[in-house]
């Protein structure tokens, strides 16, 4: 069986090979972006092929270099790529050990491969993967008949190996801002107010005063302003924005940033599930959460450079996959993808689709009409606020059916969003070369087998147990009122906030406690081990009464219903605002590659997620986002961050499972209900601000 | 108008050829080569283009370069780099202080300044120097136990 990115990427040779300096070279199509990935990736591979990490060369992402994986999306690298690395790996070193047979003239099975060396019978044989390189074809497909080492014999994973990326960026170095290029000219955008937006005049003297001997190129309602220096191009933009007049581009209503207004949007409806419930004598409760729509807020405002020369063009990205940015610069261009390269360099944390894919489209489009000379544009802070795509706001309404014995059993959970997805593959260049009197273009709607629409809001919409009679209904707003695309865990993490905080609900209806009565709905072995490991970990037997303002809660989920199993707890102390205390952590994430990569994945999503649900929403005003700086747009800092504790319940003999949006959903949840169990009162929509911690007090 | 500024850069003479009122920001990255103090917001509100000047945390991008002729300036270069690394540095690395890298510069340089002026600091203290430097990845508890224990190297090796 070969995986789907080993056959649309077979040719053995494009994964790895041995090279003349004594290294393997690996490829994958995975972008590293600080999560870890071509780390971990490099793990694996070095575990199949018996090799000393040192030894081993990851090459930097670029078109034509790195098998074409996609995008790096969807906490799957490690699953998805890590099994066609493994098998082209496990491949590449059976052909190997054939070879040195062949030459040494015995039997496979009578050799091994102990750093990157064949022995026979445990004695060295002078040969390795370097003498026989040129004895092995590797630019041939795989057949995928070579068999992965079991977990245990992977050397090299499970080790806590030191991440490959991060030396320079402690010596301030390692991205793509960081690039220069030899007489690179900077360029700044300026955005359109809305998609439908024309420019009806730009006083280009007046923006010429400013900054003298400024190219300004207008297409449409595309403004650049293109300066040798970064000074001038800053100072050009600013000049620029006083001198434009927009025409068309609407109001927004800042009403539509409230998740209640997402019920008054037009929409296609899904239903899918058990039948509609019958009238029945059983005991219903139901309730209504909701999460806003969610800035991305990557530290860096996003860049890229581009440079067309003779024909060709080369484009420097920091986005989340080579190859869809090569798709997307030929549309925007006009060129033939097989004359547009595009190179990988680092960017900040993208958690998504943010800005990043921007800049860059909006380079190409300036460097073809200005060849000879690179083009770097840089977004301003409120670009990356105002015109990347957001995470959508969710609306869910959760209702359930408990029989006498206050049992779940029948789950019905109607959820309200945009596409999770909306804008993918897309960029905000392409409606400004092209003002549009529709929606804006996007990515195609995505129809399961069924019949229904992928989204992304129907992530763990049901809770993670045992429910006989199990429903949704999504109604799915499409256009959303803002462009909206991928942010880490798509509707997961709201599902879980929205379900897990339910789930109290249910067992505090019927007087159990939130651990017992999860554990009596939960007969997946691997999911009990780590909610009790939870219990132990955070001392849940101390929870005190409800309403003292000290609040303790947990929740648990298992990521998409197939994934690693995660539990998270919350210890709070709750006056005006929410004080964090302390958060815990228990996760099966199967075959761990890299332990400490693995914590600090998990980590990072739960101080990311406890931030979403304590203080974040984008706010809409004028023509778009109103949240342009980081003062709209607080998010936790370090003296709100509490300790940490997380356990891995390393089973290794399960295949590797993603870990980096694992945590977000379970740890929203557990604040949730430590913050209900505090106040002796629910608050059901994020952001948990001191507004809404005083209205539920109120309400009560 | 443009005029020759002088300052020291990272322990050595500095000149440029620049208008005052210019960004110190602009100025480290674009004319002297200091690419590793970061653009982040532009506003004084993120933290990722701390700089030191006379020993002392100021955001670069509120700075102009006419403030800081002939006083002292320290990046994340001017720490140390690979072959001779402050130990905070080391301590970043050992503990694997980082995901996404973006914030460290900044947050490197207002580590050092807390640690010169409090070798001892409690994570309290760690916490409320750190506050004003954003970092989005949620690495928090590692960058506080990696100042933490690049201070007791410092305080060791000082009583050493």
């Amino acid at each position: 069986m070969i995986p789907p990115a080993l056959q649309a990427n077979p040719e053995l040779g494009r994964w790895v090979r041995f090279e003349p300096d004594g290294r393997a070279r690996i490829a994958f199509g995975k972008m590293e972006y600080g999560q870890g990935a071509a780390t971990a990736l490099a793990q694996l591979a070095a575990g199949e092929l018996d090799l000393p990490f040192a030894r081993l060369r990851v090459v930097g992402a670029a078109t034509g270099d790195v098998p074409d994986e996609g995008m790096t999306v969807g906490s799957m690298s490690l699953e998805t790529s890590g099994l066609a690395v493994r098998t082209a790996c496990a491949e590449v070193r059976a052909r190997f050990l054939a070879a040195a047979a062949d030459k040494l003239g015995c039997d496979p099975a009578e050799l091994s491969v102990r750093d990157g060396a064949f022995l026979r019978g445990g004695a060295p044989t002078g040969e390795d993967y370097w003498t026989l390189a040129g004895a092995v074809d590797l630019i041939r497909p795989a057949t995928g008949e070579a068999a992965l080492k079991r977990p245990d014999d992977l050397s090299v994973v499970g080790d806590s190996q030191p991440r490959l990326d991060l030396p320079p960026k402690v010596f301030g170095a390692a991205f793509l801002q960081d690039i220069v290029l030899p007489g690179m000219r900077h360029a700044r955008v300026l955005h359109q107010p809305a998609p439908q937006a024309r420019l009806k005049s730009l006083d280009e003297a007046q923006v010429r005063h400013a900054v003298p001997g400024v190219d300004i190129l207008i297409e449409e309602a595309f403004v650049a302003v293109i300066c040798a220096s970064e000074h001038d191009a800053v100072r050009a933009l600013g000049a620029a924005e006083r001198a434009a007049v927009w025409e068309g581009a609407g109001e927004l209503d800042p009403a539509l940033a409230e998740p209640a207004s997402l019920k008054s949007l037009p929409s296609e409806s899904f239903a899918a599930g058990a039948a509609p419930a019958e009238r029945s004598n059983r005991r219903r409760i139901s309730a209504t959460y909701a999460k806003p729509y969610i800035s991305h807020a990557s530290l860096a405002p996003s860049a890229g450079i581009a440079w067309f020369r003779e024909g060709r063009l080369t484009v420097w990205t920091h986005n989340q996959g080579v190859y869809p940015m090569r798709a997307l610069v030929a549309r925007v261009t006009g060129l033939d993808p097989s004359a547009v390269e595009v190179i990988h360099a680092q960017g900040a944390g993208c958690y998504g689709h943010n800005g990043a894919d921007d800049p860059p489209a909006e380079a190409a489009v300036i460097a073809v009409r200005r060849p000879g000379a690179p083009i770097r544009v840089q977004w301003r802070r409120e670009d990356e606020f105002g015109h990347a795509p957001v995470g959508t706001a969710m609306l869910i309404e959760l209702s359930a059916e408990l029989d006498a014995s206050g049992r779940l059993v029948d789950y019905t959970a109607e959820i309200w969003n945009t596409p999770h997805t909306w804008a993918r593959g897309h960029s905000v260049v392409e409606t400004a070369l092209k003002p549009l009197d529709g929606p804006p273009p996007t990515a195609p709607a995505r129809r399961l087998p069924d019949g229904t629409r992928f989204s992304g809001g129907l992530l763990n919409a049901i809770p993670s147990y045992d429910i006989a009679a199990r429903r949704t209904v999504e109604h799915v707003i499409d256009p959303p009122p803002i462009r909206t695309s991928s942010l880490r865990g798509l509707g997961g993490p709201p599902n879980t906030f929205a379900g897990e905080s339910f789930i109290d609900e249910l067992a505090q209806a019927g007087g159990a406690d939130p651990l017992a009565y999860r554990l009596s709905m939960i007969s997946e072995p691997r999911g009990r081990a780590v909610l009790q490991r939870l219990a132990e970990m955070c001392g849940w037997e101390r929870r005190g009464e409800a309403g003292s303002g000290h609040g303790l809660g947990l929740a648990y989920d298992r990521h998409r219903d197939r994934g690693a199993f995660c539990a998270c707890a919350a210890e709070v102390d709750v006056e005006a605002e929410v004080r964090l205390v302390r958060l815990w952590c228990a996760c099966d994430g199967g075959l761990i590659v890299n332990p400490d990569g693995a914590r600090n994945q998990l980590e990072g999503g739960m101080i990311m997620a406890a931030s979403w649900l304590l203080k974040e929403q984008v706010k809409l005003g004028g023509a778009g986002v109103a949240s342009t700086t980081w003062d709209d747009y607080p998010i936790l800092r370090f003296d709100e961050v509490p300790p940490i504790e997380i356990e891995l319940l390393n089973v290794r003999d399960s295949r590797p499972y993603g870990l980096g949006e694992i945590s977000a959903g379970p740890v929203m949840a557990a604040i949730s209900n430590a913050v209900a169990h505090a106040l002796g009162v629910r608050i059901r929509e994020a952001p948990f601000t001191r507004e809404k911690i005083a209205a539920a007090l109120l309400a009560n | 108008m443009a005029r020759r500024i002088a300052f020291q850069l990272n322990g050595a003479p500095a000149e440029v050829e620049a208008d005052e009122s210019a960004s110190l920001l602009d100025v480290l990255r674009n004319d002297l080569g200091m690419t590793g103090v970061r653009f982040g917001c532009g506003l004084a509100q993120c933290g990722t283009c701390a700089v030191l000047v006379d020993g002392a945390e100021e955001p670069a991008c509120a700075l102009a370069v006419g403030a800081v002729e002939g006083r002292s300036v320290t990046t994340v270069e001017g720490l140390g780099g690979p072959e001779d690394p402050h130990p905070l540095q080391t301590s970043f690395l050992e503990l694997q202080a980082g995901q996404c890298g973006y914030c460290l510069s900044g947050i490197l340089i207002g580590a050092k300044a807390l640690l010169d002026r409090n070798p001892d600091p409690t994570r309290a203290e760690i916490a409320k120097a750190l506050a004003w430097h954003l970092c989005r990845c949620g690495v928090h508890n590692r960058v506080m136990d990696a100042v933490a224990l690049a201070a007791r190297r410092l305080r060791e090796g000082a009583a050493a």
